[in-house]
């Protein structure tokens, strides 16, 4: 166990190796330039030679090789920069918007599963039945809703008409008030996706000859479906609900936009406006480091909920 | 004393074909101690009269008739008592031992649930029940076994698992289904002996397409025919004096007697035969096969035969 997940470890090295050096070059070529963004004050254009200083101080009068070696380098040393816009550690920012963006995740994971295990279970063991269909095109429509238009619709109806729940903001740390609707915005999306996956693979696991076995050991409908059909219906929904908070934790950009959630998402997308590479360099190499340690979780939870499943370091 | 009595059975499927008629009009009745086997076909309706008894059908299914057990009609009880048979007086031995035990349940959990359920035995005390009972079905070290999953056993000795697994509340009534279906020919002699050897004392309802595993274990044997039975004696007078030509050919198909098969198919459960089931397939049959539908006739003490030219 332990020699697969370090060999997992030591697979990643490459995929970050490109992760970086991909994104590194496409915000290079992309057009813009920090210095000139950076010092273009609000009465007209850049002053030519704060633009030519502010490029030597930040070494981005090298060429575009020599910048990632040094970045690389450092990097590696802990040091990833400073910002441009706040001269603030990159580091300090990405672990502010982590932080909330992380605090956002959970609660919609949370709302999603309470969302779609009960349903997907109750579908499977209805199937067919007015409360199957009413669940599935629930699911559909939830599936269907793009994010921004649902976060605006329960802005809408929460904040603006009946104000029960600001409309936006980060509030004091995120406190509950200011999470329920960017919440219920990503966890409903996500549930309904789940419960369709949980309803598929319930109905699989009851279609199966063990599930006769346990009827005919005399066991209650109740334990058949709530343990002996359960414990083999979750295996590919661990996997989906896995990857889906990878997703979640790398931030919303929509979400968090709409909402004014000072999240990961937000961060990367503001980073890339105002051609901040540091900080854009730091958040997707945080979000990717992220996303791969996600998959190596899930992938060791199997172990535990499947036990036919054993890795080896082969 | 009887175990079973099983009166004008029937279990009907309605599909948008039509009514599969998988059990039709079956009356038979299972002797405490005794061993019954149930022999035909593949898809001639064995298992479905199994499940039947044990109330396990999916909702569609129509039955009728009687399934009658200590003295009430198990097709009435409330499911809260039916839930109390089943494992408890009636246990089901179902076939596939492989995809029959769950896979994420150690052996020893599966074992004990039905002694915990049953018997009110603590988790502790029914595990170690359930220790005895794979040690009862000879798996070697059954305290290591007992808490390994499904994968890590052989199929024979999935066989054992599910046999202990049957006997674990120690029930009055064993329906196996096709106990010996896919194991080596060692393995299923060693799987005979030890189904001969547990249910020794218990009656046992065989359901199997293989009359060497009958011969082995039965004292009396019913053939079943597109959902009805045709034939119904001990097992001696079947093997020794078989009279209708449906257990003639069947003997006829067995490796120590030629190994000749029966022409034909067996028909479709949705689209019956006119008159006798089996005339299509038979050799002497005449004008009254095809027209009229034979009954259960006695022709000695205790033998039946669905055949109009049965002493003839």
């Amino acid at each position: 166990m332990i020699d697969y997940i370090l060999k997992r470890i030591l697979q990643l090295i490459p995929a970050l190796l490109l992760v970086s050096v991909v994104s590194f070059s496409i915000i290079y070529f992309a057009p813009g330039d920090p210095a000139e963004t950076l010092c273009t004050g609000p009465d007209g254009s850049a002053n030519p030679k704060s633009v030519e200083e502010f490029r030597i101080k930040m070494g981005l009068d090298k060429p575009l090789h020599t910048q990632y070696l040094i970045w690389l380098n450092n990097v590696l040393h802990g040091d990833f920069g400073y910002s441009y816009q706040s001269e603030n550690p990159v580091f300090d920012h990405i672990k502010k918007a982590f932080g909330a963006t992380f605090k956002l995740s959970v609660v919609s994971l949370i709302i999603s599963l309470a969302i779609s295990i009960p349903l997907g279970i109750i579908s499977a063991i209805k199937q067919n039945s007015p409360v199957d269909v009413a669940c599935m095109v629930g699911a559909s429509l939830g599936v269907s809703m793009p994010n921004f238009w649902l976060g605006l619709l329960l802005m809408l109806l929460f904040g603006v008409y009946l104000h029960w729940l600001p409309v936006a903001g980060y509030g004091d740390g995120g406190d509950l008030e200011h999470i329920l609707l960017p919440a219920i915005t990503l966890g409903t999306g996500s549930a309904a996706i789940t419960a369709r996956l949980m309803r598929s693979s319930m109905l699989e696991a009851l279609g199966q000859d063990y599930i006769q076995t346990a009827r005919a050991k005399g066991v209650s409908e109740r334990i058949v479906i709530g343990k002996h059909a359960l414990k083999n219906a979750l295996i590919p929904v661990v996997t989906m609900v896995g990857l889906n908070f990878g997703y979640l934790l790398n931030g919303s950009i929509v979400v968090e936009t709409i909402f004014g959630w000072p999240g990961i998402g937000r961060l990367t997308v503001d980073s890339i406006n105002m051609r901040d590479y540091m900080m854009v360099q730091g958040c997707i190499l945080f979000v990717a480091v992220l996303f791969v340690a996600i998959n190596l979780l899930v992938d060791i939870s199997y172990r535990y909920i499947d036990p036919r499943i054993h890795y080896e370091a082969a | 004393m009887s175990s079973l009595e099983i009166l004008d059975l029937k279990t009907h499927f309605p599909t948008p074909d039509g009514i599969v008629r998988a059990v039709d009009t079956i009356t038979l009745s299972i002797r405490a101690r005794e061993t019954f086997g149930l022999v035909g076909e593949t898809g001639c309706g064995k298992t479905v009269l199994g499940l039947t008894i044990m109330r396990l059908l999916p909702p569609t299914a129509t039955v009728e008739g009687k399934v009658m057990c200590a003295g009430r009609n198990l097709l009435e009880v409330n499911e809260a008592e039916m839930r109390k048979v089943r494992g408890e007086e009636i246990a089901m031995i179902l076939q596939n031992p492989t995809t029959s035990l769950n896979p994420v349940m150690r052996v020893g959990a599966q074992i004990a649930e039905a002694i915990q359920l049953h018997q009110g035995l603590n988790k502790r005390d029914a595990k170690e029940k359930a220790i005895e009972m794979l040690d009862a079905v000879k798996i070697p070290s059954p305290s290591g076994r007992a808490n390994e999953y499904p994968h890590e056993f052989s199929g024979g000795m999935k066989q054992r698992v599910m046999i202990a697994m049957g006997l674990a509340c120690d029930p009055s009534l064993i329906i196996a289904d096709e106990p010996t279906k896919g194991l080596d020919v060692t393995i299923k002699a060693q799987i005979i002996e030890l189904i001969k050897k547990v249910t020794e004392k218990k009656a046992m309802l065989l359901i199997t397409h293989d009359l060497g595993v009958a011969r082995e274990l039965c004292d009396r044997i019913a053939l079943m025919y597109a959902g009805e039975l045709v034939e119904y004696a001990t097992l001696r007078e079947i093997f020794e004096d078989p009279l209708h030509p449906y257990t003639r050919g069947f003997l006829g198909s067995l490796p120590d007697r030629g190994l000749v098969p029966i022409p034909g198919m067996t028909p479709s459960l949705i689209d019956l035969p006119e008159g006798c089931r089996f005339h299509p397939r038979c050799e002497y049959a005449t004008d009254v096969c095809r027209q009229k539908h034979p009954e259960m006739i006695e022709v000695e003490g205790g033998h039946f035969v669905r055949c109009f030219h049965a002493r003839s």
